[in-house]
């Protein structure tokens, strides 16, 4: 089962609940998709398995013998990847898409695509959380769309045999959307506060177009009118409260500190029985 | 010469801008003829990616030789410098586009020999 674990809004608790649901599992597998900045590393410390793999990209390189500088790979570019300047075609890559549309078009043959390093997918067992393996996407610095890493680690996590854990990136654009993507059910975490609240209807609105199973978990609670607004909202679209994590200050100074603590394992056992097949939990 | 001078209007008496990709508009003036022409630049404000290098795009249409304007960004500067566009930055000067070229013909602006925008990685 793959279960991404998403929330519109930043710094609501993704991490925290992908380490609390991986400490309430047996045998589980953490996908640190959250390829701009991953930190699942920070708490699951993994001794690395030495297998590092590189993800790339295609790009259009022009052979400036062949370019006539006609302009035909610019129009076709959507993204201005593409400027024609001092008669030759100059290319852009870190706008590049990948979509090979100006190969297709350019009448001179002048472009050829060649691979472009955008990032790496890093493997390996947890030290501190037993019968846990964590994979994480890195993305260069400087490479503007996680999209391509995020598609690559997606493709990988789907391959493991059992259950898995993907963290998301915060947010509800391409990112988000492609993290999200093919996953079994998708947890939204969430915070009671006004921008956790507009954020996680924005985030409802995406598993809602993407037909995912949802679930919505409400941390740092603060048990009075900020839960009361999502469970409002919750019950309006039907979707489950699957828990509520109280705001706590000592978990987190101890997340703070890189230390899951254990306070949260019978909430994060109830999550796992509710979102198993079967198990689901009525809005 | 044509010399491109980036405005939030559309005339010489216009507010300069100093953006670069993002300017309003492009206001030319043609020192042959004496005559002044304009360039919307509209779609690359909205542009979310690759506003300075369509916008580049589009000044090296218009047959600009000299771009004043106030910052160029370092995609743009690649475009401009490779279609042999001349740049010259009015720092901190404000005024109209009229009072910016008078500036740039008594040799008082500075030339730009590299991108002078900072580049806000995402």
């Amino acid at each position: 089962m793959l279960i991404s674990i998403a929330s519109g809004k930043g710094g609501t608790g993704k991490t925290a609940l992908t380490l609390l649901l991986a400490a309430a599992h047996s045998d589980i597998n953490v996908v640190d998709g959250d390829v701009e900045e991953p930190n699942c590393h920070l708490f699951l410390k993994p001794k690395s398995e030495g297998q590092r793999k590189d993800v790339t990209i295609m790009v259009p390189n022009i052979d400036a013998d062949r370019c006539n500088g006609c302009g035909a790979c610019a129009e076709v570019c959507l993204f201005n990847a593409i400027a024609i300047t001092g008669g030759k075609a100059l290319i852009f890559d870190e706008l590049c898409h990948s979509c090979g549309g100006c190969m297709l078009k350019c009448p001179q043959d002048a472009i050829v695509e060649q691979r472009k390093s955008i990032g790496v997918i890093t493997c390996g067992d947890s030290t501190t959380i037993s019968s846990t393996r964590l994979m994480s996407g890195v993305l260069k610095i400087g490479v503007p769309s996680g999209v391509p890493l995020i598609k690559a680690i997606k493709k990988e996590a789907q391959g493991i045999v059992g259950d898995v854990l993907f963290d998301c990136p915060p947010g509800t654009s391409c990112s988000m959307v492609s993290a999200v993507k093919e996953s079994d059910f998708c947890i939204l975490v969430t915070e009671p506060t006004s921008f956790g609240k507009h954020d996680l209807e924005l985030a409802m609105n995406i598993t809602q177009l993407l037909e995912i199973d949802t679930g919505v978990v409400i941390n740092k609670s603060d048990g009075g009118a900020g839960d009361e607004a999502i469970e409002a909202i919750c019950r309006n679209r039907q979707i489950p409260v699957l828990a509520k994590i109280p705001y706590s200050l000592s978990f987190a100074r101890e997340y703070s500190a890189g230390i899951i603590a254990n306070d949260y394992q019978a909430i994060a056992k109830d999550i796992w029985r509710q979102i198993r097949p079967g198990g689901r939990a009525e809005a | 010469m044509r010399i491109a001078l980036t405005a939030h209007g559309k005339d010489f008496a216009a507010a300069i801008d100093s953006r670069f990709g993002r300017a309003d508009y492009f206001v030319i003036y043609d020192q042959e003829k004496d005559s002044w022409d304009c360039l919307s630049n509209e779609q690359n404000l909205e542009a979310a990616h690759g506003a300075g290098i369509q916008a580049g795009q589009n000044l090296l249409k218009t047959g600009a030789e000299v771009l004043i304007t106030g910052h160029v960004g370092p995609k743009a500067f690649k475009v401009l410098d490779a279609g042999k566009v001349k740049m010259y930055s009015f720092g901190d000067m404000n005024g109209t586009v009229e009072e910016v070229l008078t500036a740039f013909l008594d040799g008082k602006l500075t030339p730009i020999v590299a991108a002078n925008a900072v580049e806000v990685k995402r």
